[in-house]
């Protein structure tokens, strides 16, 4: 099983690798919002509760 | 106040009796979404070769698309007056159980928007190349889909209550729930114009409704007291 | 003893500790488990027998499908919790759980409109699948909608949840009657295979892969939850300690980084 077999998964790839990018885009773009959301959640939090902040922080 | 609690079914009898008045002196209101209704049943053979034997395929498409649509818009009707003005707020404090109350709303609604669609929609087949013993079958199918859609559709209602006048957001909540009722009720149309037996999407088609009827208080008794808060 | 749990559970300062520590422990394994549910799937799994290699789009198509749905259950049954017993940290996990589902049911879509492609000759052919699938989307929209526009949070909270719990009675019949709509004209669905039962080899990966974007919901709703239980606790003290001063420990690491600063 060499790499160019592989890649053209037996004459599927132009679905098969389309579908494995947009997986790998949708979990990636999953990932970071969640992380946003967490992260702007905090900080409003702490601006509501006036926190000082210390440099490393987000 | 009276120690004697007046009836469940006194006060629905009431309630009718009241929005039936009211809707009467404003006739115009609950006869729009009708002309809605057949003007987006017009709109079909326009866009189509008027051939009969081709509209007679698209009929049932044509017919609940415009049942659904014209349901859809006259969900406005339900509670847009009495939740401005604050009657919904005093049926909600009552004491009667406001489940009850908002199921005898409903009916009333369904009478004045749904009743007519069932009356003019063998009408609106007919004009769409389907034979005449296919009016039974469209009555029955109509009749029981009118009552689903008000049931699901009075749930979107409330939800949306005193939102930002949205009717797409309404369109959204309502429209996948409509699907059942969409797919049983298109096909037993079909069957009723092809002259087969439409038993089997009938009882199913029925079975959504008495589901419907069911459930549709609880969910439109929440969803109210939420959207009045 | 398992109401204490339960309340315990519901409270707020003990769901945002409970969910930072647990992240790590869900993230990590969901990646293993999904790199090796790639090798498997794209390696070591035989080509179909009907299909040929384009079959490995059920490696992700029905990890996503299966997300799409139970997302959605997990939606309903937190909202439910959070209408009957008042719990904010109920309708925090429902609220995370939309997006999460709502673009893993998109991606069903796509990689199921990509598979039927080759398949079928068509990108769409409202098999009952893929056309419950867009129904889905249609509810998680609707939700999201429903959402956005109410501004009061407390109010947006319990209006969803009386959608959710209509929509997920609803999901099973609008399941069924796709099915029964389509099952007069009988289409094809992508699923089918070559062979009559899926062999270890094909079917293992599979598992991997379910297995792997169960637990990666389960960080990404962990971490998501954490945030709108902030938005809903308005001065507590317990989020002072949380939040307060609060150097992020440890380097940021791929998955450790979804933990955000450590209380």
């Amino acid at each position: 099983m060499n790499l160019a077999h592989f890649l053209a998964m037996g004459g599927y790839a132009v679905y098969v690798w389309p579908c494995y990018a947009l997986a790998a885009l949708v979990i990636g773009l999953n990932i970071a919002a969640a992380r946003r959301s967490l992260r702007s959640a905090q900080r409003a939090a702490r601006r509501r509760l006036e926190i000082p902040r210390e440099a490393g922080t987000p | 106040m009276s120690a004697e609690r007046a009836s469940l079914a006194s006060a629905a009898g009431l309630l009718m009796a009241r929005d039936l008045r009211l809707a009467v002196r404003r006739a115009g209101d609950s006869l729009l979404p009708l002309g809605f209704f057949l003007v987006i049943t017009t709109l079909f053979p326009l866009a189509l070769d008027p051939a009969l034997s081709q509209l007679r395929d698209i009929a049932p498409a044509a017919l609940w698309v415009g049942a659904l649509l014209s349901s859809l818009l006259a969900l406005d009707l339900l509670f847009r007056d009495d939740g401005q003005d604050g009657a919904l707020e005093q049926l909600a404090l009552c004491g009667q159980p406001f489940a009850g109350l908002l199921l005898a709303k409903t009916a009333v609604h369904w009478l004045l928007t749904g009743l007519p669609l069932v009356l003019i929609a063998p009408l609106a087949a007919i004009a769409l190349g389907a034979p005449y013993r296919a009016m039974p079958g469209i009555l029955a199918a109509v009749l029981l889909g009118t009552i689903c859609l008000s049931l699901i559709g009075a749930v979107g209602a409330g939800l949306t209550l005193s939102l930002r006048r949205n009717g797409s957001l309404l369109a959204i909540l309502v429209l996948p729930l409509a699907v059942p009722v969409l797919i049983f009720g298109a096909r037993a149309t079909a069957l009723a114009i092809a002259g087969e037996s439409l038993a089997a999407p009938l009882y199913l088609l029925a079975a959504i409704a008495v589901l419907a009827a069911t459930l549709a208080p609880w969910a439109l008794a929440a969803a109210v007291r939420i959207g009045l808060e | 003893m398992a109401w204490v749990w339960f309340h315990k559970f519901g409270s707020p300062p003990h769901f945002y500790r409970l969910a930072t520590r647990l992240t790590p422990w869900v993230a990590w394994p969901a990646l293993l488990l999904g790199l090796a549910g790639l090798v498997g799937g794209l390696g070591l799994a035989p080509a179909d027998y009907q299909q040929g290699d384009g079959f490995r789009i059920i490696y992700v198509h029905a990890p996503a499908a299966w997300l799409s749905l139970m997302v959605y259950v997990v939606m309903a049954v937190s909202a439910a919790v959070g209408l009957i017993w008042r719990m904010t940290v109920a309708h925090a996990v429902a609220a995370s759980c939309a997006p999460i589902g709502a673009s893993f049911t998109a991606l069903a879509l796509v990689t199921g409109m990509l598979w039927g492609r080759p398949m079928w000759g068509t990108y769409w052919e409202w098999d009952p699948r893929l056309t419950s699938e867009l129904l889905l989307l249609f509810l998680y929209l609707g939700y999201m909608g429903l959402r956005n526009a109410i501004d009061d949070v407390p109010r947006a909270d319990r209006a969803s949840a009386v959608l959710a719990i209509v929509g997920v009675v609803n999901v099973p019949i609008i399941h069924y009657s796709v099915i029964w709509w389509n099952s007069l004209h009988q289409a094809p669905s992508v699923m089918k295979f070559g062979q009559p039962t899926m062999p270890a080899s094909m079917l293992i990966p599979l598992l991997l892969m379910l297995a792997a974007f169960t637990l990666l919901f389960a960080a990404l709703l962990l971490t998501r939850a954490r945030g709108e239980v902030l938005r809903r606790e308005r001065q507590a003290r317990w989020m002072l300690e949380a939040l307060g001063g609060g150097a992020a420990r440890g380097g940021p690491s791929a998955k450790g980084a979804l933990v955000g600063p450590s209380p």
